[in-house]
């Protein structure tokens, strides 16, 4: 693997993981318990639609084949995406939403953190950008799933649910692959398992706070970012996201 | 002249009868990016203080108006009754003399 398929690997990692979860959760605009969750659920999106812009117009840079940031995110098919498992499951219920917000806004701040040291400072840079969004992502995805959490029966029962399906999709966000390791060895991005160590704490307090228990397993979905094996979930996502450039291609306004 | 109404009417802090769930309303006040003052933007719904700063701070400051949030919830704001508008407010519109137009300012004062 040369160090720019790698490099170019890793940015469609960041920017795919943004794309999807940014696209699947403005499916709730509209649709949330309440107004202000529905805006506030709607300016996640939108804030993780607007790194997407930046990892995968970097990412286009870095190719070197002219691709744009909108030709990336508009037209692949689903093995060329790279995101994680975890952000392509279903909303389910609000809690569930919520719960999946959480465990992929803790990582991604773990993330951020270290990235802002990155040895590439266009990474550097985007990473300074993108943690003041994820530091208020994961305060109020954190206070929601202990406020349902630690709420009424019916809440608490549905958030553990939640936990017990979205936990195996976890383990991938931080198993190192051969790409990660490269990132890591050219120092632009941190080493994953280092990374779990600050992760762990930082769920453990807000998921024992929300009196949950986190499963006693370690099974880990994988293939998502390494694009091997997506969920049927994706494909799905992209016929929604994609229909507009796929049905009138080049459009724009 | 009658004790200051609520704004709004009371809730009981603990309801005896279970009643549907609503969330408190809250009324917000940003302090944008100039001047000192915290300006009523408008209210919302939320459980609990943090969370109507939060609200508010995804409802009201998406494009960069402020600096500054104050929630209150809406039940503790007192008002006056639009009932006694007479007593209250006419009683000054004769009362022209009540606005400091009638001084000269020296220069050396500046603007004011």
């Amino acid at each position: 693997m040369t160090d720019t398929t790698a490099y170019f690997e890793f940015l469609c990692r960041m920017g795919d993981n943004t794309l999807v979860l940014g696209h699947r959760v403005s499916e709730w605009c509209g649709h949330a318990p309440i107004l202000e969750e529905d805006i506030a659920l709607a300016n996640t999106a939108l804030d993780m639609i607007g790194q997407t812009q930046m990892w995968l117009g970097l990412a286009g840079e870095v190719e070197g084949e002219g691709r744009s940031a909108d030709d990336i995110a508009m037209l692949r098919d689903a093995w060329d995406f790279r995101n994680c498992l975890l952000c392509e499951q279903p909303n389910g219920d609000f809690g569930q939403t919520m719960m999946r917000q959480f465990l992929f806004d803790a990582w991604h701040l773990a993330m951020l953190t270290e990235l802002q040291n990155s040895s590439e400072q266009r990474v550097a840079e985007i990473a300074a950008k993108a943690i003041k969004e994820v530091q208020y992502h994961v305060e109020r995805s954190g206070d929601t799933v202990i406020a349902l959490g630690d709420g009424t029966a019916q809440s608490h029962e549905r958030m553990q649910k939640a936990l017990n399906l979205l936990w195996p999709y976890v383990g991938e966000l931080f198993t190192p692959d051969a790409v990660d390791t490269a990132m890591a060895e050219a120092g632009i991005a941190p080493d994953l398992t280092k990374l779990r160590v600050g992760f762990d704490t930082h769920i453990g307090q807000v998921l024992s706070e929300a009196t949950l228990a986190i499963p006693d397993s370690n099974f880990a979905h994988q293939g998502g970012k390494s694009g091997f094996q997506h969920s049927e979930h994706l494909g799905h996502i992209l016929t929604q996201m994609q229909w507009l450039q796929r049905a009138y291609p080049g459009a724009s306004w | 002249m009658s004790s200051p109404n609520s704004a709004y009417p009371e809730t009981p802090a603990t309801q005896t009868k279970a009643k549907r769930q609503e969330w408190p309303l809250w009324e917000v006040f940003i302090r944008g990016q100039h001047g000192m003052s915290h300006r009523h933007v408008g209210s919302l719904h939320a459980p609990d203080e943090e969370m109507a700063i939060k609200n508010a701070r995804d409802v009201y400051t998406r494009r960069n108006e402020g600096v500054s949030i104050w929630v209150v919830e809406a039940r503790h704001i007192a008002a006056s009754s639009p009932s006694e508008k007479g007593p209250l407010y006419e009683p000054s519109e004769s009362k022209v003399y009540r606005h400091p137009t009638f001084f000269d300012i020296p220069d050396e004062v500046g603007a004011m």
